[in-house]
């Protein structure tokens, strides 16, 4: 918790909170979770209310559907003695009580427990002393809480997604909560912003700028709001991917000449090329083991995506369906493979199972692009285009769910969903 | 849209004219207030003739040295017949100027993915410096980049307009 409001404070320093992402699910699950969270007691001392937020993670991930209760009479909290049989008759498989209560010093405590009613027992609880800026975060870690104890996956209701925003000439590199709230802007340029991508501690960014008139690769501190070329070699330097240790990146240069992958650690020494090839080689991405690079490349003809091993070897191409497929990024599990893929003309994403190599389009949009996993593997971020305008949307790993969510009167772009929080 | 990019090269131009007296000026304001003459140094700034002969051949309308556009194919960065000629005198003034800098900028067209229409980008630049190269210009003259689809000419979602996306843009010293 200290390190995230560590990273706001710098963040803050950098430039003035921008117009909000709002966000439209566009789909649902099968096999929703049906839950009923009771309004928190005396939550109204707290803006936001917890309630409201724990509603909204649980609704935007696809796999719960709230029920509305209302406030209860008599009022429910964690400390009551719930009677889980009457809730079963109101068709809820999980129930969440909880209350605000005023600490010292200004300060405030949040309880919650979470039941589950057909088995009528307790999920457990916990309890946060906060400060009132803090309620927001609060309520999506007890979203993480009851994600996780009823879907058995991890939640990422307490992460952080980047984007680009251009509104007319003007480009910033945001930063938001994965549900779009407190965006806060990094940096912004006159020139274009591309491929922000977060390293895997997730304490700085690296992306391309072309504020020199050429893509130049930085590495940008989120702590202290300080950044430095790691890549602004003779030529287009681009394509930033960490590798899992955050220590070093794999870029696409034209130094020696074609569109080349290297290595440079992040603060931009000891450059070594990965392999020469008198075709385009680009968009390198890193497995999460760190035993493979993944890359687009055009040396069969058409773009494909083809591996190499991070210690030698020979290429070996990875997608043979249609002619073009491009943008590799693995699933934490390293199971999955998504990318973009071209037919007729329009862009989708695709998703790839590694060991059976069946492919699953997943998105329907036909200008999507850039996609990005959450840390847990479940939803998946990219960039769409909605009515000629730049969107994000974000589809669960399996197609069925889908979300937007835009800025108002500007392109949205380039996202890149950042790792779990360090705590 | 040419006429558009020309006459924003013509504005850097200038303004890059216009600093090299602005470097001395701390002393020029000096002079004046301490003399009651102006001193010879005020009068070297010279207005740009708008002539085709006096001026520099490089913003000169008329001279085939003000064309910086390369247009190519789609998925292509062979250079097209018609562009040669624009190419050739390009690399005739670089062989007779050789402290002249060169930036090649490619583009590409805004379909797919971002990262890799700047590698499109990037070899349709070095295509123009590798014709370059070999009508004589030594490499240090040009550094060849890649704008990839992020600085688009144009910003319709069609052909006609993608056409002018696919480009290579000529930028010499002082104009980037």
């Amino acid at each position: 918790m200290q390190a995230v409001r560590a990273v706001v404070a710098a963040l803050a320093i950098a430039g003035p909170a921008q117009a909000q992402l709002s966000i439209e699910i566009t789909g649902g699950g099968a096999n929703q979770i049906p839950i009923a969270i009771v309004p928190f007691a005396g939550e109204t001392a707290l803006q936001p209310g917890v309630t409201e937020v724990i509603e909204a993670d649980l609704a935007r991930s696809g796999r719960f559907r709230t029920l509305y209760t209302g406030p209860q009479n008599p009022p429910l909290n964690e400390a009551t003695n719930v009677d889980l049989a009457g809730w079963r008759s109101r068709a809820a498989d999980a129930l969440v009580v909880g209350g605000v209560y005023p600490a010292s010093g200004g300060r405030y405590e949040v309880r919650f427990r979470l039941y589950d009613v057909p088995k009528q027992v307790s999920l457990g609880g916990f309890a946060y002393t906060i400060a009132p800026a803090q309620a927001r975060a609060t309520a999506h870690r007890i979203a993480d809480y009851i994600y996780e104890k009823l879907t058995g996956d991890r939640g990422v209701f307490s992460t952080r997604i980047a984007y680009v925003v251009k509104a007319g000439s003007r480009f910033q590199l945001q930063i938001a909560d994965a549900d779009g709230a407190n965006p806060q802007t990094a940096i912004q340029s006159n020139e274009p912003i591309i491929s922000p991508t977060w390293s895997p501690d997730g304490t700085r960014l690296a992306y391309v700028s072309f504020e020199a008139k050429k893509p130049v690769v930085y590495v940008h501190s989120l702590a202290t709001g300080r950044r430095q070329a790691a890549a602004s070699f003779r030529g287009s330097n681009s394509a930033p991917a960490w590798s899992p240790d955050s220590k070093q990146l794999a870029v696409a240069l034209s130094r020696a000449g074609g569109t080349q992958l290297f290595l440079v650690t992040a603060d931009g020494a000891n450059l070594r090329r990965i392999m020469s090839s008198p075709s385009i080689d680009t968009e390198p991405h890193f497995s999460p083991d760190g035993q493979w690079i993944y890359f687009t490349s055009d040396r069969g003809g058409s773009p494909q995506i083809y591996r190499i091993a991070t210690g030698g070897g020979g290429a070996e191409r990875v997608t043979f369906s249609g002619d073009y497929n491009v943008s590799p990024r693995l699933s934490p599990d390293g199971r999955t493979l998504v990318f973009v893929t071209r037919d007729s003309g329009r862009f989708y994403v695709a998703a790839m199972d590694l060991a059976t190599r069946q492919t699953q389009v997943l998105t329907d949009g036909g200008r999507d692009e850039s996609p990005s996993f959450a840390p847990n593997g479940k939803m998946i971020l990219y960039a769409a285009d909605a009515g000629g305008r730049g969107v994000l949307a974000a589809t669960s790993s399996d197609g069925r769910v889908k979300q937007r969510l835009s800025v108002p009167a500007a392109d949205v772009r380039e996202p890149a969903w950042g790792p779990y929080p360090a705590n | 849209m040419r006429k558009i990019l020309l006459a924003a090269t013509m504005t850097i131009v200038l303004a890059g004219c216009q600093s090299t007296p602005e470097a001395d000026k701390p002393a020029g304001v000096e002079d004046r207030m301490g003399a009651t003459t102006k001193p010879p140094s005020s009068a070297t700034t010279q207005p740009v003739a708008p002539g085709s002969m006096s001026g520099n051949p490089l913003k000169d309308p008329s001279s085939i040295l003000s064309k910086r556009t390369i247009y190519f194919d789609f998925d292509r960065d062979d250079i097209k017949v018609e562009f040669v000629p624009i190419v050739e005198a390009h690399g005739k003034y670089l062989r007779e100027n050789r402290g002249a800098k060169m930036l090649v900028q490619g583009s590409a067209d805004e379909r797919g993915s971002r990262e890799y229409n700047l590698a499109l980008g990037q070899r349709r630049s070095e295509a123009i410096k590798k014709r370059l190269m070999i009508l004589g210009v030594t490499e240090i003259q040009i550094e060849s980049v890649s704008l990839g689809e992020e600085k688009p000419a144009c910003v319709d979602h069609d052909e006609g307009c993608w056409y002018k996306n696919r480009r290579g843009d000529i930028l010499y010293g002082g104009e980037f």
